[in-house]
């Protein structure tokens, strides 16, 4: 297939270049955060170093991390490195009021995001012919408006159709001819099996390409979501911290992800112990934004755990690729494409009167994420009726709903029966198989 | 004149009730009446004892979650109808019945039936109008 590339000079540009580039961008950005954001800039003095320090990519490792309680603790404004003025946008992630982040754009930032995105869809084979069907939901959430903007650039028909309301995207996408879909992978195998109990078959549609991200999914599931809609589909990386999604995409060779590296360094980890890893280690990615203006991250870590590679990639493009997320390195689980802390729960149990004793089942049915939270029942919430207890189960599902903004079916258990364990707690079952 | 019972959160998984009725049987209280409430992830059991205080004591030293409420206890005719008329004259005095069960008392006549309803004194009013005869806690305590 004939490749096509959005900004082929950066996608394809050789090594060192690159890095020259990246060496560039990061000397003048650590010097607009020294000078712009005196958090970070405390952060630096703490470890001894200015910006004179970082004289290129080489230098990255001396740079303290940011880390997302650093983000929570400065909610909102204390990273920002622009004035509002000069601020366009707000985007924030999914979750709670105590975790929120709250990243913002200048319209400089939002081109550049754009751009990245524009990048994905050029890399599964858009144009300007293409129906570009964005079922990501628009907002905060970066979805949506991200490969909106990514759509409007690349120059395709842009459905900007929002989660949710099957039925819809349905009559949209056979009425309309959708040829790419953009959404969670869950909501695309979901999709597949909506169109199949209406009579249709994976060819009825016009739907050439699919680029899925936002939440874990496996090979199993892409091939599943292929042959459920006949597409191929693709991956694709980002997070609110750094701009959204576009940070890192597929090409046709569907083996690991772009990374939009004149934007954005990546770097490999140990967790543990913070030090750099070499090439091809798995460890936890962190990214630095050379490029954005009015949010940029130095050193972020993502709590993602995955594999760098440099190796040649049959698309032409040069940009080194990330191999699918194995993993998180804190108990951050994604629910339906939210992020969830076991620790949000618990605030809630508190809050509502219960014992912070609690149990999290997370399983995938019929491609759709459950979250299962058992609590404790106080005796002082016990009377002597099933409507009661349902009663009660139903308020603290909604406090809960209310703090993650997805919806959980909570268990009320007798008290002492939630097993206890020395030391740390085992909170959490995932019983989804995310990972290969 | 209202009679007092028990009722017990059983998880449902295998032996819970087992302990329960065990932890009970242990302290030496008798359970005179009983009937279980039952969903998909828990049972409530519900019962008349002849030492509410002493059962429930045992019951918390076991962790397990009880409560005390009120109920209203009545003889019924032990014929086909008998306590369809009751029902029956507490529907018609607009009280509800969030549940009922019945237990067999010592009379060959008459079945024992316990009501939760929304309105004790009303209900105790409206079947004692009605010519039944209630049970007093004693009584069930002495059966």
């Amino acid at each position: 297939m004939e490749q096509r590339y959005y900004q082929k000079d950066i996608e394809t540009m050789p090594y060192e270049q690159m890095r020259a580039l990246q060496s560039e961008r990061l000397v003048k950005q650590v010097k607009h955060v020294w000078d712009n954001v005196p958090y970070y800039r405390s952060l630096m003095e703490k470890k001894g170093i200015t910006p004179e320090d970082i004289k290129g990519v080489e230098d990255l490792h001396k740079l303290p991390f940011l880390t997302k309680d650093d983000l929570r603790d400065q909610y909102p404004y204390g990273l920002l490195a622009k004035d509002l003025k000069d601020c366009v946008r707000i985007q924030s992630t999914s979750g709670t009021t105590g975790r929120r982040v709250v990243a913002f754009y200048t319209q400089h930032d939002i081109d550049l995001w754009e751009d990245c995105c524009a990048r994905a869809i050029t890399a599964v084979g858009g144009t300007n012919e293409d129906v570009c069907h964005v079922a990501y939901g628009y907002g905060l959430f970066t979805g949506g408006p991200g490969l909106n903007g990514g759509s409007h650039k690349v120059g395709c028909l842009t459905l900007p159709m929002s989660s949710g309301n099957t039925e819809r995207h349905i009559q949209f996408m056979m009425d309309l001819k959708s040829t790419i879909l953009c959404c969670t992978p869950s909501y695309a195998a979901y999709i597949g099996e909506a169109l199949k109990e209406r009579g249709y078959k994976p060819e009825d549609n016009s739907l050439k390409a699919g680029i899925f991200g936002a939440e874990p999914w496996t090979e199993a599931m892409r091939q599943d979501i292929q042959k459920s809609l006949g597409i191929k589909a693709y991956d694709i990386y980002g997070l609110t911290e750094t701009s959204g999604p576009g940070v890192a995409f597929e090409c046709q060779e569907q083996s690991g992800m772009h990374i939009c590296e004149d934007h954005f360094i990546a770097e490999i980890i140990d967790p543990d112990t913070g030090e750099v890893l070499p090439e091809g280690s798995k460890g936890e990615l962190v990214f630095t934004s050379i490029t954005k203006e009015a949010f940029p991250l130095l050193r972020y870590r993502t709590r993602d755990i995955c594999v760098l590679s440099r190796k040649k990639c049959s698309c032409g493009r040069t940009l080194i690729k990330m191999s699918k997320p194995m993993g998180r390195s804190d108990d951050m689980l994604i629910i339906r494409g939210v992020n969830v802390f076991p620790s949000q729960i618990e605030t809630v149990l508190l809050k509502e009167g219960y014992t912070p004793n609690y149990f999290i089942e997370v399983d995938r049915v019929n491609n759709t994420d459950t979250l299962d939270v058992y609590v404790e029942l106080s005796p002082e919430m016990f009377s002597d009726t099933v409507k009661e207890i349902a009663k009660a189960e139903k308020k603290l599902a909604d406090a809960i709903r209310l703090m993650l903004g997805i919806a959980p079916v909570v268990h009320l258990v007798a008290p002492k029966t939630i097993t206890r364990s020395e030391g740390k707690a085992v909170r959490v079952k995932d019983k989804r198989k995310l990972h290969d | 004149m209202a009679v007092k019972q028990l009722s017990v959160f059983v998880q449902n998984e295998k032996g819970a009730l087992a302990e329960v009725l065990k932890t009970i049987a242990d302290v030496h209280v008798e359970i005179r009446a009983l009937s279980i409430a039952d969903t998909n992830d828990f049972g409530i059991l519900r019962v008349i004892t002849d030492n509410n205080d002493k059962a429930s004591l045992a019951l918390a030293e076991h962790h397990f979650v009880s409560s005390v409420t009120e109920v209203v206890a009545a003889r019924v005719d032990d014929a086909p109808g008998g306590l369809a008329k009751a029902v029956d004259v507490l529907q018609a005095a607009d009280i509800n019945v969030e549940y009922l069960y019945a237990f067999i008392g010592q009379s060959k006549n008459h079945a024992c039936v316990v009501l939760r309803v929304n309105d004790n004194k009303l209900a105790e009013q409206t079947l004692t109008n009605a010519g039944f005869e209630l049970i007093t806690e004693e009584e069930i305590t002495n059966l």
